[in-house]
């Protein structure tokens, strides 16, 4: 589903990833850890396509497309979404319009008819049990005056209003207590199939304890560094980063 | 702005103007220029009254010792005034009993626009007072109203049929040499409409007037007058767009408004006059006075404004509140683009005591505009425990428009509580990346985006001007990300 091979990313002039590999199928879990500052948010960034980032070097190829000539849109429509670590506010936007707008955008790109009012509506109270979000949701303004962990929910929420393919998670743990994380994670958990894939950023386990991840992968100065299966986390819990470190200026 | 965020912009805001057109109906106009003869050759042509001619005579003598106002952040091209006609109206074959006969162009022209007459009478219940060029062509609904005894016509039928009220109203909130502009419209005004709401009567349906430019190089001096007697109630909508046009068109209207004891008029305006072209050519001069005087006790009047259009607008809605209690509203969305210009504001005038008036303003700048809110919240020696809540924001989509803010605030008496607050923003890269990050074009997103940051003021709207007018914003901002 997504390859990316040798991908140099900068900022400013600054290099931030410099030769990522990372090959991910329909169906996986991916977690991505790490020290803070290693590029682990970069690289969602850029697999979304903010265009603050530049790409120096490497390609990006998604179901057999070359990601980094898609518009941002176009790769939200491809199937690409990105929970983002702090979301931002939209005053006066409700998030019935905001998901309305999406939903029908995306669904012209793959040329379905717009849902009616009341079919989206209906569709929008079953995917706001699945996050246990409040009724009032509709009316209230994307992300305006949400909690941190109100917050958080909105995006799985509109994880799942927008059924993407490959859902990368940047951090949408930190921040949480131990009900909202449980709630976020059991959100992800639900959506998961075998035909989508998921991207977790994470520094804690304790995400990981939820959503099981079928690979754990170790960024550090802007490539990956270490991959493992879950028993990894474990260790990195346990163990914090230094051994990793040391591992790497042995070789 | 990230580059690609600049390019749409840039292509939203050169969008051309959607509703440029010019129909094909019969005009029959007088020659270009003005003197004292033109003046008694429109009142003659209106079959006036001598009063009225007098009240044109008396204004033009006036006009002729004013000078234009530069006080505002314009930038206003000279003027001929001898270089307009002022006076053309379509030419009338024979009287209209039904829609079956309105002019298939008119009706055309209409449809162009989405306003269907059939439609508006049928589907929304508004009366329509259809006004091309200066004569109204189409009075609907008048039946419905009579009944009520609301009056509802063009100026010009009301001259005829009700002089006494007329004459009674006519330049008592905007004097004839209230301001330069003022004192043409009141010497050359040509037609418009007139609206009366006897005591306690509410009026059932909004009412509402559309407005349009047609005839090449015709001033277009509106006269509006609405009188909303004790107790009475009554929602006025006027909306415009105008013809694609390559030479400025004046637009010097008047609009005045009487609120009697316990009285209420709730004024709304969507104003598309044609902006002019991206490299700011053409485009409607758009120089209106609009007053309205809260005369009587615990009356109320409000103004909400969304103007998109004109190349340039000077425009300041006001309420003199001089009875007790009364209440003064002014709600306001000013978009400019390319090389439009605005300097729009309110004017709230606290004569009595305890009257209450609230301001808000909401501006969106793109392209190489300049968007300026003017206002004066003054509070008079007798005006005991006035209250004014003023908010003025301006919202900026490229680095090369201007947004500027003139709050004046004058009070006599020390009871007055006045409060003014004003925000500038940018949309943000964030907010950009988040919405298309969801699948939302960036041309979608900023729409959304500027509904969002309008809709305190999109939501005074009566709700079929209110979807109208969101369209609007998004069609003005097309190509405008940057």
């Amino acid at each position: 589903m997504l390859k990316i091979k040798d991908l140099h990313v900068s900022v400013q002039g600054k290099e931030i990833i410099n030769g990522l590999n990372l090959e991910v199928n329909k169906g996986e879990v991916h977690a991505i850890m790490g020290p803070n500052g290693t590029g682990k948010s970069t690289l969602a960034s850029v697999i979304a396509g903010n265009e603050s980032y530049e790409v120096t070097q490497g390609e990006i190829s998604y179901n057999g497309k070359n990601l980094l000539e898609l518009s941002i849109e176009d790769r939200a429509r491809e199937g690409i979404f990105l929970g983002f670590q702090y979301p931002v506010e939209i005053p006066g936007v409700s998030m019935t319009n905001f998901m309305r707008t999406a939903l029908d955008e995306i669904r012209e790109y793959r040329g379905q008819e717009p849902l009616s009012a009341a079919a989206f509506l209906k569709y929008m109270k079953e995917k706001k049990a699945l996050v246990e979000m409040n009724a009032k949701l509709n009316n209230r303004s994307v992300n305006e005056g949400f909690s941190g962990g109100e917050k958080k929910k909105n995006e799985i929420f509109q994880m799942a209003m927008l059924e993407p393919k490959l859902a990368i998670l940047d951090e949408t743990d930190s921040g949480l207590d131990i009900d909202a994380l449980r709630i976020v994670a059991n959100g992800v958990t639900k959506l998961k199939s075998p035909e989508n894939a998921t991207i977790v950023i994470t520094h804690y386990q304790r995400l990981l304890d939820y959503i099981v991840p079928d690979f754990v992968h170790v960024m550090y100065d802007g490539k990956i560094v270490k991959t493992g299966d879950k028993s990894l986390a474990l260790k990195l819990e346990e163990k914090g980063y230094d051994w990793i470190k040391e591992e790497l200026k042995a070789k | 702005m990230a580059k690609d965020e600049h390019k749409i912009i840039g292509e939203v805001t050169t969008t051309d103007y959607k509703y440029g057109f010019v129909s094909d109906i019969e005009t029959d106009s007088i020659s270009m220029g003005l003197n004292e003869d033109v003046v008694r050759l429109i009142s003659q042509k209106k079959n006036e009254p001598e009063w009225l001619l007098k009240f044109r005579l008396k204004a033009y003598r006036k006009w002729l010792s004013m000078t234009e106002p530069n006080w505002a952040h314009l930038k206003i091209p000279e003027i001929n005034f001898q270089d307009i006609i002022y006076y053309a109206a379509p030419k009338k074959k024979k009287e209209l009993q039904s829609m079956d006969e309105v002019d298939p162009e008119l009706v055309d022209t209409f449809n162009k626009l989405g306003i269907s007459l059939e439609e508006q009478k049928v589907l929304s219940g508004v009366a329509v007072d259809a006004v091309i060029d200066s004569v109204s062509v189409k009075t609907t609904f008048s039946d419905t109203l009579a009944e009520k005894g609301i009056i509802f016509m063009s100026f010009s039928e009301a001259v005829q049929q009700h002089p006494e009220l007329v004459k009674k109203y006519l330049g008592s909130v905007v004097p004839i040499g209230d301001n330069y502009f003022a004192a043409l419209n009141s010497a050359v005004f040509s037609d418009g409409s007139f609206c009366y709401i006897p005591k306690g009567v509410r009026s059932p349906v909004e009412l509402s007037t559309y407005f349009r430019i047609n005839a090449a190089n015709t001033g277009q001096f509106e006269r509006t007058l609405i009188i909303a007697d004790e107790g009475a109630y009554v929602s006025y909508l006027e909306g415009c767009t105008a013809p694609q046009r390559d030479e400025n068109q004046l637009h010097a209207a008047i609009v005045e408004i009487i609120a009697h004891k316990d009285g209420e008029v709730k004024y709304s305006t969507v104003q598309n006059w044609y902006p002019g072209n991206k490299e700011g050519k053409g485009g409607i001069f758009n120089f209106v006075t609009k007053r309205g005087l809260c005369e009587g006790d615990r009356s109320k009047i409000s103004w909400t404004q969304v103007e998109t259009g004109s190349a340039i607008t000077w425009k300041y809605p006001s309420c003199i509140l001089k009875g007790d209690n009364s209440v003064g509203e002014f709600y306001s969305v000013a978009v400019t683009n390319n090389y439009q210009q605005a300097d729009t504001g309110s004017k709230m005038i606290h004569l009595g005591k305890n009257t209450r008036s609230t301001i808000i303003s909401k501006g969106i700048s793109a392209g190489k505009s300049h968007n300026s809110y003017r206002g004066l919240v003054k509070v008079n020696a007798k005006a005991d425990n006035a209250r004014n809540f003023s908010q003025c924001d301006s919202l900026l989509l490229s680095d090369t428009c201007g947004a500027h803010t003139f709050p004046y605030i004058e009070t006599s008496n020390p009871t007055a509580i006045v409060e003014h607050e004003a925000t500038t923003s940018k949309i943000s890269d964030a907010q950009l990346f988040y919405c298309q990050q969801r699948g939302i074009s960036p041309e979608k997103s900023i729409a959304l985006i500027v509904n969002g940051y309008a809709k305190e003021v999109l939501n005074k709207l009566p709700m079929e001007f209110a979807v109208e007018a969101q369209k609007l914003l998004s069609i003005s901002l097309e190509n405008s990300v940057g």
